[in-house]
C-alpha cells in the first residue's frame, strides 16, 4: 500500500508492537494477557508490516518461513509436558523452578515454556495464511 | 511379562537394520527372540500345571481403570508358547523363503509386530488392552497381506480382510465394554469369576452377540469364511503363522476364554454349535473343490475353525478337551503343512496340485515333514492328530445330544481326511510330474521348521501323557472355568469313538479315490452360486456409490452451497431441540445503564446497515463494527482478557477477510439478484434469530458458579496464577489448549497447501488458454 503515513510509521508501530506483544505474554501469568492475545498482537504487527512494505520485505523481515515458527511453537508446547514425565507426574504437568536468590519468584516453569509455545503457533499460522492470501505470482 | 511382550515391538523397529547388516541370514539372528520368549514361556509350565495362576499388572490410564494387565493361566500359557514356538520357526522359514527379497527388513518388521501384538491378545486381562491388541493383530495382518503391495489381488485381500476383522474388532469393543459395565471391572479375571451375573443379566444377549460378531469374524466363521482364502495372497509364511497357527485362532481363543463367564446357555450352545457345524462342513467341501495346495490348506483351516468353534459350543468336558487338543494338534499340522506347501512353491514354482508328483526322492526333508503332519491331520494313530479327534468323537457322543452332530462331524473329518493325503503324499510319489523349473529341496530354513512341528505331532501322539499334563490339560481347566477328570490317552478300547474313527477313515478314503471328479463337479456347482465374497464387493461398491452421491450433492464446488449447507445445518441443531424440549423461560429485564445500550445500539445498527451497502469491503468494515461493539461490552462487564481478545481477533479478521476478498473474483459490489438476496437473508435471519433465542435462554436460567469457585480457588495455591484464564489454557487444560494449538498449526499448514494448489491450477489454465 503507497502510503506515506502508514509507510512512515511503521517501522516503530511495529516495533512496539512486537514488544508489546511480548509483554501481554509474559504478564499474562497473573495479568490479563498470555500466549494466545500475544501471538495475536504479534500476527498483527506482520500483517501491518506486509501491507506498508510488501511482503518480500516482510518475509525478509522474518528470516524463518512463518509456517516454521508455528512448527517451532507446537514443538516447544509438546515438549514443555514432556518435561513433567521426568519428574513421575502425568504429561503437562506443570514444573515450577524456584530459584535459590528468590524463591517468591513463583514464574520459572514449563507452563510459560507451553504458554510461548503457543504465542509461536498463534503468530507462525496467522503470518503465514495472511502471507499466502497477500502473495501474488 | 509387560517386557516379553513389548520385546518384538522393540526388536520390530530394528529388523531393518539387520537384515541391511547381516544380510539373508538376518532370519537366524532374529529368531533368538522368539526363542527366547519360548524358553520364558515355558518356565511357567510347571506351576501353571500344579493350578498357579500369574497376573502382572502396570497402570495404564488408572483412572479409566485401564490397565496393562496380564493373566497367565493354561489357555494363555498354551497360546503364548505355540506363538513363540511357532514363530521361531516362522521367523527362520521367512528369511529362506524370501531370501533376496528386497524388502525382507520390512517383512520381518511385520512378522514381529505381529508376533507381539498376538502375544498381547492371548495375555491381556484388561479388556481395553485386550482390545488393543486385538486390533493390532488385524492391522499387521493387513500389512502381511497387503506385502506384495504391487499386485492389485493382494491390495484387495488385505484390506477385505481388515475391513472384516476390524468390523468384528469393533462390535467386540461395545461387547467388552457392556460386559466391564454390568460385571464393575475391566479385568477379564475378575468379570469370568462372576459369570452368573453376566448370564443373568438382560444385557447378556447384547454383549453375547457382539462379541460373537468379533470372535466370528476373526476365526472365520460362515458368513465371514471368506475373507481366510484370500488372504493366501500373503507369502506363505504369513499363511502358515497367522492364518492357520495363530491369529485365526484369536477368536477361538476368545470364546474359550469368555466361556467361563458367557457360555453354558442354551443360546450359546444354539450358535455356536450352528455356526461352527456349517462352517466345518463349508470348509471341508471348498477345500475339496480346490486344486492349489495353499488354497485347499486354507479352506481346511476355515474347516478345523468352525470344528473348534463347534466343540466350545457344545461345552461339555469332553468337548472342552477335544477343542484343547484339536487346537494344539492343529497348530502343529497345519502350520507344518503350510510350510510344505511353501517350500513346494519355491522348489517347483508352482502349487497346482495337478502338475505336482514324484517330489519325494528330490525333497527327502519336506516330503518327510508333509507325510507325518498329513497322518496327523488325518487323525491317524499314533499321531496327536488321532487323539484329538477320538476326543471330538467322545465330545459329540457325549450324553444326550443328537446323533447328527457325530455326523457333521465325521463328514468333515473325513473330507479333511482326504485332502490331508491329497496335499502331504499326492505331490510325493509317482513319477516325476511337470513343474515351471527343476525340483529342488530348498535350505535348512525352509524345511527345519515343517519337520520339527510334524515329528512333534508324532511325539505328543506317543507320549500323551505329557502334551496332556502341561498343555491341554491345564488349558482345558482354564477354559472350564473349574477342574475337569478328563485325560488324554492313544487307546482307549474298541468303543463307539473308534467305531466312528473308522467310520472317517472310510468315508475320506472313498473322498480321496474320487477326489478328481467330486473337485471337478464342486467346481462346476459353487462357481455357478452367489458367494458372500461376491457379496463383499457389492457391499463395498454400494458404500463407494453412497459416498460418491453424497459428496456429488454437498461438495458442488461452489463456496455458496457449502455456506448455505453448514448453515442450514446449524440452524437446525439450535432450533429443533429447543422446540421439542424447551419449556419456555422467563426475560429478565436488565437494569437500564446508558452506556451498555448506547453499546448495542451502535452494534445493531452497523449490523442492519450490512444488507444496504452493495461495498464488499464496506461489509466487511461493518462486520468489525460488530466485533467491537462487543468487545466494549466484555470491556464494560469486567472481561479485559476477553475484550482484548476480541479486539485482536477482530482486527484480523478483518484484514483477512479483506485480503481474502480481494483475491475472489466478486472482489467491489455485490451482484445477487433480489429473489437470492431474500433467500440469503432468511438463512441469516433464522441464525440469528435461533442463537438469540439460546442465548437468552441459557441467560434465564441461574447461573451455576461451581467451576469459577474451584478455579478462583486453586488457580494461585496450585498454579501459581493469578490470571485465572490464562492458568486454565496453559497449565488446568492444558492438553486442550495443546490440541487447539495444534489445529491452529494446521489450519496454516492446509491454507498454504490450497493456497499452492490455486497456483497450479492457475498455471495449467494458462497453459489450455482458459480464462476463470
Amino acid at each position: 500500500m503507497n502510503s506515506l503515513i502508514l509507510r512512515t510509521a511503521v517501522p516503530a508501530l511495529v516495533g512496539l508492537m512486537l514488544l508489546f506483544s511480548i509483554y501481554v505474554l509474559l504478564r499474562g501469568h497473573n495479568e490479563p494477557g498470555g500466549g494466545f492475545i500475544g501471538g495475536l498482537i504479534g500476527a498483527s504487527a506482520f500483517a501491518i508490516y506486509t501491507i506498508a512494505e510488501g511482503l518480500a520485505s516482510a518475509r525478509r523481515a522474518l528470516i524463518v518461513p512463518p509456517i516454521t515458527i508455528a512448527g517451532v511453537g507446537l514443538l516447544f508446547a509438546a515438549l514443555s509436558g514432556v518435561v513433567s514425565l521426568f519428574f513421575g507426574d502425568a504429561f503437562l504437568t506443570g514444573q515450577w523452578w524456584f530459584p535459590a536468590f528468590n524463591p517468591d519468584l513463583k514464574y520459572l516453569s514449563t507452563v510459560v515454556l507451553f504458554d510461548i509455545g503457543v504465542y509461536l503457533v498463534v503468530v507462525g499460522a496467522i503470518v503465514g495464511i495472511a502471507f499466502a492470501l497477500e502473495e501474488r505470482e | 511379562m509387560l517386557a516379553a511382550t513389548l520385546a518384538p515391538f522393540v526388536l520390530a523397529v530394528f529388523a531393518p537394520f539387520v537384515r541391511r547388516r547381516v544380510g539373508d541370514s538376518a532370519g537366524w539372528v532374529l529368531a533368538v527372540l522368539p526363542a527366547g520368549l519360548t524358553l520364558y514361556f515355558a518356565q511357567f509350565l510347571g506351576p501353571v500345571a500344579s493350578g498357579e495362576t500369574f497376573v502382572f499388572a502396570t497402570e495404564w490410564v488408572p483412572a479409566l481403570g485401564i490397565s496393562l494387565s496380564f493373566y497367565v493361566d493354561g489357555l494363555s500359557l498354551l497360546f503364548a508358547l505355540l506363538i513363540s514356538f511357532i514363530g521361531t520357526f516362522i521367523v527362520l522359514y521367512a528369511g529362506a523363503y524370501l531370501k533376496g527379497h528386497a524388502d525382507l527388513g520390512r517383512f520381518f518388521m511385520f512378522i514381529l509386530m505381529f508376533m507381539g501384538s498376538m502375544l498381547g491378545l492371548v495375555l491381556s486381562d484388561n479388556v481395553v488392552t485386550l482390545f488393543v491388541f486385538w486390533e493390532l493383530t488385524s492391522i499387521t495382518s493387513f500389512l502381511l497381506i497387503g506385502f506384495n503391495h504391487d499386485k492389485p489381488r493382494s491390495r484387495r485381500a488385505a484390506l477385505q480382510a481388515l475391513v472384516v476383522t476390524g468390523g468384528g474388532g469393533l462390535a467386540l469393543l461395545a461387547g467388552l465394554l457392556l460386559m466391564a459395565q454390568i460385571g464393575g471391572s475391566m479385568e477379564l479375571s475378575t468379570l469370568l469369576a462372576n459369570g452368573d451375573v453376566l448370564r443373568e443379566h438382560p444385557w447378556y444377549l447384547a454383549v453375547l452377540i457382539l462379541v460373537l460378531a468379533g470372535a466370528f469374524t476373526k476365526s472365520a466363521q460362515v458368513p465371514f469364511h471368506f475373507w481366510l482364502p484370500n488372504a493366501m495372497e500373503a507369502p506363505t509364511p504369513v499363511s502358515a503363522y497367522l492364518h492357520s497357527a495363530t491369529m485365526v485362532k484369536a477368536g477361538v481363543y476368545l470364546l474359550a476364554r469368555m466361556n467361563p463367564g458367557l457360555g453354558g446357555t442354551e443360546i450359546w450352545q444354539i450358535i455356536l454349535m450352528s455356526f461352527g457345524g456349517v462352517t466345518l462342513l463349508v470348509g471341508a467341501i471348498l477345500a475339496l473343490r480346490n486344486t492349489d495346495l495353499k488354497l485347499m490348506l486354507a479352506q481346511t483351516t476355515v474347516a478345523s475353525l468352525g470344528l473348534l468353534v463347534f466343540l466350545m459350543g457344545i461345552g461339555e468336558d469332553y468337548a472342552i478337551e477335544a477343542a484343547m487338543a484339536y487346537l494344539f494338534a492343529h497348530s502343529m499340522f497345519k502350520g507344518a503343512l503350510f510350510m510344505v506347501a511353501g517350500s513346494v512353491d519355491h522348489g517347483t514354482g508352482t502349487r497346482e496340485l495337478g502338475r505336482l508328483s514324484g517330489l519325494g526322492r528330490v525333497m527327502p526333508f519336506t516330503a518327510t515333514a508333509a507325510g507325518l503332519a498329513a497322518l496327523s491331520m488325518s487323525g491317524l494313530p499314533p499321531f496327536f492328530g488321532f487323539i484329538a479327534k477320538e476326543w471330538v468323537y467322545k465330545g459329540t457322543l457325549d450324553g444326550s445330544l443328537p446323533l447328527i452332530l457325530t455326523a457333521v462331524a465325521i463328514t468333515g473329518n473325513a473330507l479333511m481326511f482326504a485332502v490331508a493325503f491329497l496335499v502331504g503324499f499326492k505331490p510325493f510319489f509317482g513319477e516325476p510330474g511337470d513343474t515351471p523349473h527343476k525340483p529342488h529341496e530348498g535350505s535348512l530354513g525352509l524345511w527345519v521348521g515343517a519337520l520339527t512341528l510334524a515329528v512333534l505331532s508324532l511325539f505328543f501322539g506317543l507320549f500323551s501323557g505329557f502334551a496332556e499334563t502341561y498343555f491341554v490339560g491345564p488349558a482345558a481347566v482354564a477354559v472350564a472355568g473349574i477342574p475337569l477328570a478328563v485325560d488324554l490317552y492313544l487307546w482307549g478300547g474298541f468303543k463307539a469313538p473308534v467305531v466312528a474313527s473308522i467310520i472317517t477313515v472310510a468315508l475320506g478314503a472313498f473322498f480321496f479315490w474320487q477326489s478328481g471328479r467330486l473337485s471337478a463337479w464342486l467346481a462346476r456347482v459353487i462357481d455357478a452360486l452367489w458367494g458372500p465374497d461376491k457379496g463383499y464387493d457389492q457391499f463395498m461398491d454400494g458404500m463407494i456409490g453412497l459416498a460418491r452421491w453424497v459428496t456429488d450433492v454437498l461438495q458442488t464446488g461452489y463456496l455458496r452451497r457449502y455456506m448455505l449447507v453448514t448453515f442450514l445445518t446449524l440452524a437446525a441443531v439450535l432450533v429443533l431441540p429447543q422446540v421439542s424440549l424447551s419449556d419456555g423461560f422467563v426475560l429478565k429485564t436488565p437494569p437500564f445503564d446508558p452506556l451498555v445500550w448506547a453499546i448495542g445500539l451502535l452494534a445493531v445498527v452497523g449490523t442492519l446497515a450490512i444488507p444496504f451497502t452493495r461495498s464488499r469491503l464496506a461489509a466487511i468494515m461493518l462486520m468489525g463494527v460488530l466485533g467491537l461493539s462487543v468487545a466494549f461490552v466484555f470491556l464494560l462487564f469486567g472481561a479485559p482478557d476477553l475484550a482484548f481478545t476480541q479486539l485482536m481477533v477482530e482486527t484480523l479478521s478483518v484484514v483477512i477477510l479483506a485480503l481474502v476478498i480481494a483475491r475472489l473474483p466478486v472482489f467491489g459490489t455485490d451482484w445477487r439478484g433480489k429473489p437470492r438476496f431474500v433467500g440469503d437473508a432468511v438463512v441469516a435471519a433464522l441464525i440469528g434469530g435461533a442463537m438469540a433465542y439460546l442465548l437468552l435462554s441459557i441467560t434465564a436460567t441461574p447461573l451455576d458458579l461451581t467451576l469459577s469457585e474451584f478455579f478462583s480457588a486453586r488457580s494461585y495455591t496450585e498454579a501459581y496464577g493469578r490470571n485465572i484464564v490464562n492458568v486454565i489454557l496453559v497449565d488446568f487444560r492444558a492438553l486442550d489448549t495443546l490440541g487447539e494449538i495444534a489445529v491452529v498449526a494446521i489450519a496454516g499448514v492446509a491454507v498454504l497447501g490450497l493456497l499452492a494448489f490455486r497456483h497450479i491450477d492457475r498455471a495449467s489454465d494458462d497453459k489450455t488458454g482458459s480464462t476463470s
